[in-house]
């Protein structure tokens, strides 16, 4: 069970990568997918689509259930990852190249209040 | 409807302590701390479909029925007629209904003489199925004892047989000739049972042993290249074949007829009747068990809601089909419903494309649709 040291978390699972233009790229850890199991589809949000920090903007389902993904910041959805919804085992694969949508951040502030990679794995 | 609650201490089996080893994700099952996977369910499911896997089902209980009048007390207890078990070790499987001819619990019933015979219930019913056999004894001449003092586990697969006898070798004499549905027991190895049943739609043996031997037979198994697999594929796997788990694709509120089982019942002899039978016979048929396939992507759930020409049914099981590679479910849709017609499942908001088809997906590894 990873977390890389350059991401930061959601409590609720999400990782969330900085890129070098201030954008931010979205996905789920590695502990979530073990948590999961097997990854059959992935439902992503339309880009262009304006969410809040919080809100639910995707759905993993595995071969035992669904969750929901949550938006770790509020902002405009760039990007989705295409590749991964046609094949979503990916995400079990590696978790953390396996991005699920990118975020144009409208409020940067919100990253402070994600977890970094020692208080993230704290708590699980 | 009376559900016994799960007691609070959960319960475990005798190969728990192998599960463990074995990395097996433990979860509840009805009051049973049971493996869910080792680690890719999907591995795990394609193991069965195309070479050997096993699972630990001795939280299923295990009861013995002997004395003068066992058969006799069956035929009246059972909808399905043990009257046609005449060869020892032959199974049969059969619904246990109550007045209304709710289905309190499917089992499967062995016969080893008209005397003396095997049941085997489902691990969350078997308090209150329990409970109902012995408030239907008196009158009968003949005794029920509960046998917790064994273990089950479940070989399945296109080699699951040929690698049974790779690591038992000395049985293979005696169980070779076992038709479909049908057990042996091994006169040098006592308490043992091995009979080609199974929840899979593969071939294979349950093999019913002493709860001692368990993990010892486990370990052996392996070593003959059988793969450890959890309740998730067992459950993908049965879901493929069509079969319906007890509490999710029926209970109680429902008769076998709602369930897609009347050809377990068994109304032939005129001279007998089983409890629950007037109920049946009488009741109207209130929904009509289906199979769905699913056209657009996504994943059908138990409880989504399907919109019919004749009105809505829902979703019992449904589950993303590994063998498939899209998702099926079983539902209760109203009756009438033609094969082959498309309806809509109601997933998160948004109607989804999905065809009815008959409740079988996959059989010996090979898809019936």
């Amino acid at each position: 069970m990873t977390a890389p040291t350059n991401l930061k978390y959601a409590a609720s699972h999400e990782w969330v990568k900085t890129e070098a233009d201030g954008t931010l790229t979205v996905g789920v850890s590695d502990h979530a997918q073990e948590a999961l199991g097997d990854i059959v589809f992935l439902e992503l949000p339309a880009v262009g689509r304006v969410v809040k920090a919080g809100e639910t903007v995707a759905v993993i389902e595995s071969v035992k259930a669904a969750s929901d993904i949550y938006s770790p910041v509020s902002g405009e959805v760039i990007a989705v990852n295409d590749a991964a919804v046609d094949a979503p085992d990916c995400v079990n694969a590696d978790a953390y190249a396996a991005w699920l949508f990118k975020v144009k951040p409208s409020n940067i502030a919100e990253l402070d209040s994600l977890l970094d990679a020692a208080a993230y794995t704290a708590t699980f | 409807m009376t559900h016994s609650s799960s007691p609070a201490a959960p319960q475990r089996t005798p190969l728990y302590e192998s599960h463990l080893a074995a990395h097996g994700k433990i979860v509840d099952f009805a009051g049973w701390e049971m493996p869910i996977n080792y680690g890719s369910q999907i591995d795990e499911h394609h193991a069965v479909r195309k070479d050997a896997g096993m699972f630990d089902v001795s939280h299923m209980c295990a009861l013995d029925l002997t004395g003068a009048d066992a058969t006799r007390w069956l035929r009246h207890l059972l909808a399905n007629d043990v009257a046609k078990l005449t060869i020892p070790g032959k199974a049969l499987y059969s619904c246990m209904l109550n007045d209304e001819a709710g289905v309190i619990d499917d089992l499967i019933v062995y016969y080893f003489s008209a005397q003396h015979f095997r049941i085997v219930v489902n691990a969350g019913t078997a308090e209150k199925d329990i409970a109902w056999m012995r408030a239907h004894l008196p009158g009968y001449d003949c005794t029920l004892s509960v046998r917790r003092d064994l273990a089950m586990i479940a070989v399945q697969g296109p080699n699951a047989r040929e690698r049974f006898w790779t690591a038992f070798p000395g049985t293979r004499a005696q169980t070779e000739s076992l038709a479909v549905f049908q057990g042996a027991t091994l006169p040098d190895r006592p308490n043992w049972l091995v009979a080609r049943t199974g929840y899979t739609g593969e071939d294979g043996f349950e093999i019913t042993l002493p709860a001692s031997q368990a993990a010892t037979t486990w370990q052996t198994l392996i070593e003959a290249g059988v793969k450890p697999c959890g309740l998730g594929a067992r459950d993908t796997l049965r879901l493929e074949a069509g079969m319906n788990l007890y509490g999710q694709d029926m209970d109680e509120t429902l008769s076998p007829y709602d369930a897609g089982l009347k050809w377990t019942v068994d109304l032939k002899d005129p001279a007998r009747t089983f409890i629950g039978q007037l109920a049946l016979v009488t009741r109207r048929q209130a929904t009509q068990f289906s199979g769905l396939v699913l056209i657009d992507r996504g994943v059908l759930r138990a409880h989504q809601k399907v919109t019919t020409a004749l009105g809505t049914g829902e979703i019992t099981s449904g589950t993303f089909s590994p063998s498939l590679n899209q998702s099926i479910a079983l539902a209760r849709l109203p009756a009438g419903v033609a094969i082959g017609s498309e309806v809509d499942v109601e997933i998160r908001d948004k109607q989804l494309k999905a065809r009815v088809v008959k409740p079988s997906f996959v059989r010996h590894g090979k898809p019936v649709l």
